[in-house]
């Protein structure tokens, strides 16, 4: 039988490996920017599959193309581990077809504010005050999924599935990763964001480390906002703040720390726009049951409904570089943002309404 | 018997939330399919003042929930 124990040790045993994993992320992202990331980047899901997804030829958006081995690490990492704990599960057939729009969704949000929640919580690390902005949308998309959920939102059961189709996707990964080896064959940014990245073999190993604990601590940004909302449940936040507390020493050690709204590295001014695209990535985070990098670590313990978003994320790079939505350093995109955004919200509703049935 | 078998973070834990706020039982069984789901329900069990009991059997989790 397990009891809550309480006082300062109780904490410690409930939430140090959570608070690791915060401080390792934060670390690694700080390390990979020094040996070549992008400024207040370092390990952003969103940007860095936005970036496979140009080395693959999906999108010609030159300055971010390169086929990113952190987030092969990441998959890797989370695989090895779960093998090693006896929790690699095939598991696969929850809504697949939703998953996969959610995962676009969540990609046009994403690029619209310029980062994943984890590349969020990386430039608050950095004094990006307009990741703060960003920040209030994701809680307010978070409360938003949070309705649905209570009323009995389901994209139904997952069942076991073959080895082979949880391997797919980790296998897959690994053989592109090898083939983007090869001189000529993808797309490579020669400047812009693309064009700056740690040495391959620094990035994966990294990334394998903090799959492997990401794996091990849940660690999940949506999830940290949800479960405060849902349970007052504060386990998953703090991997959150940890990671927060790690990239701002490690900004402060390295210079890189610099407070404000303007001139902030990748990233544009504009509130509003960087408000609703993290709203509907909380949202979408939520119905979806994990942040991006959780999805990626769910892929690698043999989900393939979570492979399948990711296949969503990649997809929905493509859509907002070729349809103008992405935005850059200089502002929103030429696209339709603010109209496709307004879509998002409504096929978001319309998800959660019809996908919500009185119980579990 | 509460069957999270299957479904994704947090339906597990939120059926467990929506049987103790509805019932008030003073033990639940849940039977869930993976370390996360038993991570939150245990957590949530904690907050609640129950105690938690957790079997493994092929891959599944049978939880005992009692006060």
């Amino acid at each position: 039988m397990e009891k809550q124990q309480s006082g300062f040790a109780g904490f410690v045993k409930r939430n140090w490996l959570v608070i690791l994993t915060g401080l390792i992320v934060g670390a690694a992202a700080v390390v990979l920017t020094a040996l070549g990331n992008p400024k207040n980047m370092g390990f952003c899901i969103a940007c860095f599959e936005r970036d496979i997804a140009g080395s693959l030829k999906f999108h010609s958006a030159e300055v971010v193309q390169y086929f990113r081995p952190e987030i092969v690490g990441l998959v890797l990492g989370a695989m090895i581990m779960s093998m090693i704990r006896k929790e690699w599960k095939p598991q696969g057939g929850s809504s697949p077809i939703t998953r996969f729009v959610l995962g676009m969704l969540v990609m046009i949000g994403a690029l619209v504010f310029l980062g994943c929640p984890l590349r969020m919580v990386i430039r608050i690390g950095g004094g990006d005050v307009n990741a703060l902005i960003g920040l209030l949308g994701f809680i307010a998309g978070i409360v938003i999924g949070t309705f649905p959920l209570r009323f009995g939102f389901t994209l139904n059961r997952a069942y076991k599935q073959n080895k082979a189709e949880g391997l797919v996707f980790p296998i897959l990964l690994a053989v592109l990763f090898v083939l983007s080896l090869l001189p000529e064959l993808f797309s490579r940014s020669e400047q812009g964001p693309g064009s700056q990245h740690a040495p391959w073999i620094a990035a994966l190993l990294i990334a394998i480390v903090v799959g492997a604990l990401c794996q091990r601590s849940r660690l999940c940004m949506a999830g940290g906002v949800r479960d405060v909302v849902l349970f007052k449940d504060f386990h998953l936040i703090y991997g959150f703040l940890a990671i927060i507390v790690a990239v701002l020493v490690g900004n402060l050690i390295t210079h890189n720390f610099k407070f404000g709204l303007a001139d902030q590295p990748i990233a544009h001014t504009d509130g509003i726009f960087n408000f609703l695209g993290m709203a509907l990535v909380g949202w979408g985070s939520v119905l979806l049951g994990g942040c991006p990098l959780r999805q990626l670590i769910l892929a690698g313990e043999g989900n393939s409904d979570s492979a399948v978003t990711v296949f969503g994320f990649i997809a929905g790079a493509a859509v907002s570089h070729n349809f103008g939505l992405a935005s850059s350093a200089k502002g929103i995109g030429a696209g339709p943002v603010l109209w496709v955004l307004i879509a998002g919200f409504v096929i978001l509703a319309a998800l959660s309404v019809f996908n919500t049935k009185r119980r579990v | 018997m509460i069957d999270a078998r299957g479904l994704s973070c947090p339906m597990p834990v939120l059926a467990v939330q929506r049987e103790v706020k509805k019932n008030q039982p003073d033990t639940i069984e849940v039977l869930v399919d993976n370390m996360t789901a038993v991570g939150n329900i245990t957590r949530f069990a904690a907050s609640q003042r129950y105690s938690v009991k957790v079997e493994e059997a092929d891959g599944e989790y049978r939880m005992t929930l009692s006060k």
